[in-house]
């Protein structure tokens, strides 16, 4: 890779500060004490201290998984802080008995949460370590039935509702990481949308991973009942620290009959320095069930971030004419790597699904497609397509693609479609050559090759997420 | 349409450089006047196509030695974007395809970037608009070209007018064709050379770069020079290109061996 490429793809990473703040932090290390010592201190129900300990002891029988393209040291589980949460007083009644050292901290990274500075038709649930900080909107949004709140107030306050979806999409025992989540997760968002209802603003949670031995296992659930409809955004961001912390979420959507769920990631975690030192795991479960007749999930993920990415949003197509659909940028620059996909299981009939995949490496990273489809044997008229794109910036980094196409009903219709291209220095000489600079040149090129992604994208985040992978391989021209 | 007094445009003075670490031009000389064409033939590795991505600014090229002067201004300092905007364009003998970069957004942000750079007025997408319409005429281009990708899929002859359609927008001082003719039909080749023919004026230069004498059938040269092995070996009107035509180049490589040139 010439100088001047290489140049361009580097750019300092902006959220890499640290918030000084008093936490209550536990010790490291990971046993039945500990996870019932996570359960107390949140204040759970019984049924949730046995979800965990069930979820911990299958954790116990399984292994890591080592099948994809990613490569990294031997995590020590005993040496991870399972729950830190910054000290404040214990219930909050409005925004303004919120830390101002946390309200600083979101204002920073371009998250207002003050009546008069927050986004106006999002809202918005800040995740800062463990804990879940502050949501704005919840009156507004509840005055229409809709419940958008933190996982464990939801775990209070709606254990009707959480026993009966928590852990129904993605099992305690489902992977190696979900068993892991499941067993400690510390907080993450609930959505629930009554029946009917299409919610009236962007939901939005906001995840930031300050401590630097901390791992964060939030879990998200979003029910939307028959004929609703909810659009939901994630973010995150983390300081920069020499040493990996772990970040295992788990994500689980039910779609009724005719409800339809739209799941966006801005995904920015800390990527490691340039030579691979530092960096968040991302080790990530998100399913979508479209349960219902006519249902619809559809996934939109911009992966810029985290030294290691495993990910594969799916959805399960139980619903006769249920939708499942994932749009995916995934971005890898430096050492990165990234073992990113789908998985659409299509169970019902007419079953529909669309994949479209983009995968931009640069530098020395390593940037892999991995996706199944499934058809099952009653699948009648099932159909997929998939799209899956990748882009090599400069001759270092890597791509691959892995799909696995299974096919169990003769009527059922699968196409596959994949293109490599490349911006090389001879590229970036024909922009040059007609007055563009190299900057502009990249940018261009990449926001072509992800425009039919980044306009699945709420409006807000669209532009929002251009930016971003531009800033991303932005630079000084050497 | 030439005299003597026309400002001078571009001046190469002893020029070498490396491709890979191997020297490929080995004492280039060359001046070209505003309102003059001048064709540089010879055969397949003399350096032709290095010569002209070495005005360009091509990074993977290293210029070891001389001067090349561009409108007074030394033009090796220059970055190749700099030059594309101080007005040397090059028509690139294989046009590149950009895949999910439309056309029309591509030729905007190069005639912007151009716009910037000399202090003239940046057109929105309405004007700059209007303006491209009028520019199709030059190479008979379909306006349907603008909302696709930059040459992908176009047939070669569509990339070549492609380049000319950019020349036209850019209005270039200097304007390098390389290998245009290659590749091309007939009615292709008359599309381009007629394009070229009618942006050639009196304030600027064209730079024919080509291995047969067919394209300048079309395009007129004032001047023809022969390049062998780094260097130019011969100069003439156009009566050598069709001298060459006839006989080949192995004469000339002949006689430049014996020394007779």
């Amino acid at each position: 890779m010439t100088a001047s490429v290489t140049s361009l793809v580097n750019q300092p990473y902006k959220y890499g500060f640290v918030t000084d703040i008093e936490s209550d932090t536990i010790p490291a290390g990971l046993s039945e004490d500990v996870i019932r010592l996570i359960s107390k201190k949140k204040n759970e129900p019984e049924f949730m201290l046995e979800f965990r300990l069930k979820a911990y002891r299958q954790w116990l029988k399984m292994e890591e998984p080592n099948w994809a393209e990613v490569g990294y040291p031997q995590i020590d589980y005993q040496n991870i802080v399972y729950y830190s949460a910054p000290k404040q007083q214990k219930k909050l009644d409005s925004l303004s008995d919120v830390d101002p050292t946390l309200l600083e901290t979101f204002e920073k990274l371009g998250i207002p949460l003050s009546e008069q500075k927050r986004l106006s038709n999002v809202a918005v649930d800040a995740i800062f370590d463990s804990v879940s900080v502050a949501t704005t909107f919840r009156e507004k949004l509840f005055e229409v039935g809709v419940i958008f709140c933190s996982i464990s107030e939801a775990m209070r306050e709606y254990p009707e509702l959480i026993q009966k979806y928590l852990g129904s999409v993605v099992p305690v025992g489902d992977n190696f990481f979900a068993a892991l989540n499941a067993a400690v997760f510390t907080d993450g968002s609930f959505v629930y949308i009554p029946k009917g209802v299409t919610c009236p603003m962007e939901l939005s949670t906001y995840f930031r991973i300050n401590n630097g031995d901390s791992g964060q296992f939030e879990r998200t659930l979003i029910v939307a009942e028959e004929g609703s409809s909810v659009s939901y955004l994630e973010g995150c961001t983390a300081p920069m620290f020499d040493t990996n912390q772990l970040h295992a979420a788990v994500v689980e959507l039910v779609a009724l009959d005719h409800a339809e769920i739209k799941y966006s990631t801005v995904q920015n975690w800390y990527a490691g320095d340039a030579n691979g030192k530092g960096g968040i795991y991302n080790f990530v479960t998100k399913r979508g069930l479209c349960q219902g007749v006519n249902s619809k999930i559809s996934w939109t993920q911009v992966e810029t971030g985290s030294a290691i990415t495993w990910k594969y949003p799916s959805c399960v197509l139980v619903g006769d004419n249920s939708i499942g659909e994932f749009y995916s940028v995934a971005l890898t620059n430096n050492m990165q790597q990234a073992d990113t996909g789908t998985k659409m299981i299509h169970v019902g009939k007419n079953t529909r699904s669309t994949i479209i995949s983009k995968g931009i490496s640069a530098g020395k990273s390593e940037n892999s497609y991995r996706g199944l489809v499934k058809i099952g044997p009653k699948a009648e008229g099932a159909r997929n397509y998939s799209q899956c794109d990748s882009m090599l910036i400069g001759d270092t980094a890597g791509a691959n693609t892995f799909p696995y196409i299974q096919v169990q009903n003769n009527t059922a219709r699968v196409e596959h479609e994949a293109s490599t291209s490349k911006i090389g220095e001879d590229q970036l000489f024909f922009f040059r050559q007609r007055g563009i600079s190299a900057e502009d040149a990249i940018s261009m090129m990449i926001s072509g090759f992800c425009k039919d992604v980044f306009s699945q994208l709420p409006m807000e985040f669209a532009v929002e997420a251009d930016r971003l992978l531009a800033l991303k391989l932005e630079g000084s021209v050497g | 349409m030439i005299s003597e007094n026309s400002p001078i445009i571009l001046s190469v003075t002893e020029l070498t450089a490396n491709v890979d670490g191997t020297q490929i031009l080995k004492g280039m000389n060359l001046e070209i006047k505003a309102g003059e064409v001048h064709a540089i033939m010879g055969p397949n590795g003399s350096g032709k196509s290095t010569f002209s991505k070495v005005l360009a600014g091509h990074p993977a090229y290293e210029v070891t030695g001389g001067k090349v002067s561009f409108l007074g201004q030394n033009l090796l300092e220059l970055e190749p974007e700099e030059r594309a905007r101080s007005g040397v364009f090059l028509a690139f003998q294989y046009p590149l395809e950009i895949p999910g970069v439309s056309n029309l957004d591509f030729l905007r942000v190069a005639y912007n970037s151009r716009q910037k750079h000399q202090e003239l007025e940046e057109l929105d997408a309405f004007d700059f608009d209007d303006l491209v319409q009028q520019k199709l005429d030059v190479v008979k281009m379909d306006a349907a070209f603008l909302n696709r990708s930059v040459n992908e899929g176009f047939s070669g002859g569509e990339k070549k007018r492609n380049e000319i359609l950019q020349m036209a927008l850019l209005e270039p001082k200097l304007g390098i064709l390389d290998e245009t003719d290659s590749g091309l039909d007939i009615d292709a080749l008359k599309i381009v050379a007629d394009g070229v023919n009618q942006l050639s004026n009196t304030n600027n230069a064209m730079l024919l770069i080509t291995h047969y004498q067919r394209l300048l059938n079309y395009v007129i040269p004032d001047y023809v020079h022969v390049m062998a092995n780094g260097r130019i070996i011969r100069s003439g009107t156009k009566d050598l290109a069709l001298e060459l035509e006839e006989r080949g180049y192995d004469w000339l490589l002949d006689e430049a061996a014996a020394g007779v040139v």
